[in-house]
């Protein structure tokens, strides 16, 4: 049943890029398609960061515990996307112009921090293999928590790309930090309210053995 | 000045090639087989019913060749030019506009000329429209966002205008006032811009024969969401210079307020030529992706109209008066 549902999910989480492969075969893209598909392979990128980092708060407050066996794939989708947007800037923009790039990325603060977003996402792509997460134990949920970052400088790279209308940035800005300030509060509650006897406890945060559990 | 003339048999590619011949051809095909049949079928009631009628009644009629259109570019399709608009009154969504401004109403609509002039009036949009012939000018057109199109546009210059408001000798700036109607403008009832959108030129700039008071395009009235019924087009300045929905032109003896410049002082300057060697604040002006082109292009100096206009700008440091 979970089984049928991932692949579900997955051929879903596809139909951004089909819908784009589809458009393009019948020259479908607009005026200027390039931008076109800049602009919805970076959307993508960040919604999927933002359905990733819902998964934790989801499936506590609403005790659906099962979601956590969809959280990599939302997550490598993530970074599916930040690479297909990063490889259109690469090819359609700088043709591979890599001495271009690097100026680029030096230069253009809304370039560094997109590039830094998707800088942090590669170590997340590298150890989401069921060896990596036994393997780095408690460091994977550590080293797991540069999503955060990497959210957050995904939400100011379009923030800081934008002429005058912040309304979508700021929209995805408002969704990142109530996807945040959950954990804060969460973490805040473990610091300073030590569980008396008798009263529940909160759910701590999923450990990499927990995940594998239930993966 | 410089200015390079036509050939003599110079044929404005209105008469050369049909607005249905840039239109896509898949589209046509598509609307063909749909709209069509039904379309076909009123057409032809209609043109039995009333011969004149048949004939294009939006066509603008006389239009003449220029000294001053541009030769050797290949010209956007009308789908590109009418599908992709920075027209923020609509939506700051760029494939908006085309439909937000269907419903646009052009009439009635009148131009109030006041300020430090002679003459201050308010004529109406179709007496503006008789001022002089109207003339076909293909010009290149560069977005401050790094994109560029090639429109043949239709208009005459703007110092037609000008010489009939008579400015008096203290002015030195003119004012172009946007329309303000949030009912009709969906945009406008978001504050993203200082609305109404405002622009400026130095009165040289205005008097340029470049500057062109535009009503048409592609042989045909001006779409609403390019602009109708009246704006100017600079082609040697960034995209958002050539103000559309025009209804007030203010002749000032200080520099006017611009809207971008006011939305940000660092990036939008009074001038914004366009011009290579100076980026955005955020992003390299070096290049541009002109529409319907794979690979980037060198944008020119002037947007390579540096033969006509570089004089007006000598011994101006272009990167402080951006």
């Amino acid at each position: 049943m979970i089984r049928l549902f991932k692949v579900i999910v997955f051929l879903t989480c596809l139909l951004p890029v089909g819908m784009l492969a589809w458009r393009g075969f019948h020259g479908d893209l607009g005026a200027n398609p390039l931008e076109f598909i800049t602009h919805t392979t970076g959307d993508w990128t960040l919604r999927f960061l933002l359905i990733t980092l819902a998964v934790t708060p989801l499936r506590k407050l609403a005790k659906q515990y099962w979601l956590i066996k969809f959280r990599r794939m939302l997550g490598l989708y993530a970074f599916f996307y930040g690479l297909l947007h990063f490889t259109t800037y690469l090819w359609f923009d700088k043709f591979f112009d890599w001495h271009e790039i690097v100026k680029d990325i030096g230069k253009r603060p809304f370039i560094t921090v997109g590039f830094l977003a998707l800088t942090l996402m590669v170590p997340l792509a590298a150890t989401s293999t069921a060896w990596a997460i036994r393997k780095l134990g408690k460091r994977w949920q550590a080293l797991h928590q540069l999503v955060y970052l990497s959210a957050m400088a995904g939400v100011v790279h379009y923030l800081w790309l934008v002429k005058a209308d912040i309304r979508k940035p700021a929209a995805y800005g408002v969704g990142l930090a109530i996807l945040l300030g959950y954990r804060v509060v969460v973490w805040a509650r473990q610091t300073w309210q030590p569980s008396r006897a008798g009263a529940p406890v909160l759910q701590p945060a999923t450990t990499p053995e927990s995940f594998l559990e239930r993966a | 000045m410089l200015v390079k003339s036509r050939d003599p048999w110079f044929i404005p590619s209105s008469e050369v090639t049909p607005k249905s011949v840039s239109v896509n051809r898949r589209e046509f095909l598509q609307g063909a087989t749909t709209a069509g049949a039904l379309a076909l079928a009123a057409g032809a009631i209609a043109g039995l019913a009333f011969p004149e009628a048949a004939e294009a009644a939006a066509k603008i009629a006389g239009v003449v060749k220029s000294p001053f259109s541009t030769a050797g570019e290949k010209l956007t399709p009308f789908k590109d030019i009418s599908s992709y608009n920075n027209y923020y009154e609509f939506s700051t969504d760029k494939y908006e506009p085309a439909e937000l401004a269907t419903n646009f109403k052009t009439r009635p609509w009148t131009v109030t000329l006041d300020g430090l002039v002679k003459n201050k009036q308010v004529l109406d949009i179709d007496q503006v429209l008789k001022l002089a012939a109207p003339e076909e000018r293909v010009y290149r057109h560069r977005c401050v966002e790094g994109w560029s199109m090639v429109m043949p546009w239709i208009g005459f210059s703007l110092s037609t205008l000008i010489k009939r408001a008579e400015p008096l000798p203290k002015a030195k700036f003119v004012q172009f006032t946007t329309i303000l109607d949030p009912k009709q403008m969906p945009g406008q009832r978001v504050g993203v811009l200082d609305w109404p959108y405002t622009e400026g030129l130095r009165m040289d700039e205005a008097m340029h024969p470049l500057a062109l008071l535009c009503f048409g395009l592609y042989g045909d009235v001006l779409p609403n969401q390019n602009g109708a019924p009246l704006r100017v087009i600079l082609p040697w300045k960034y995209g958002f210079k050539s103000v559309k929905g025009i209804v007030r032109v203010t002749f000032t003896e200080s520099e006017p307020a611009t809207a971008w410049n006011k939305a940000a002082p660092g990036e939008y300057g009074f001038y914004s030529n366009v011009n290579p060697k100076v980026d955005h604040p955020r992003w390299s002006q070096a290049k541009e992706r002109r529409i319907g082109e794979f690979f980037k292009r060198d944008t020119l100096m002037f947007n390579g109209y540096g033969d006509q206009v570089a004089g007006m700008y000598s011994g101006m440091d272009l990167k402080k008066y951006f």
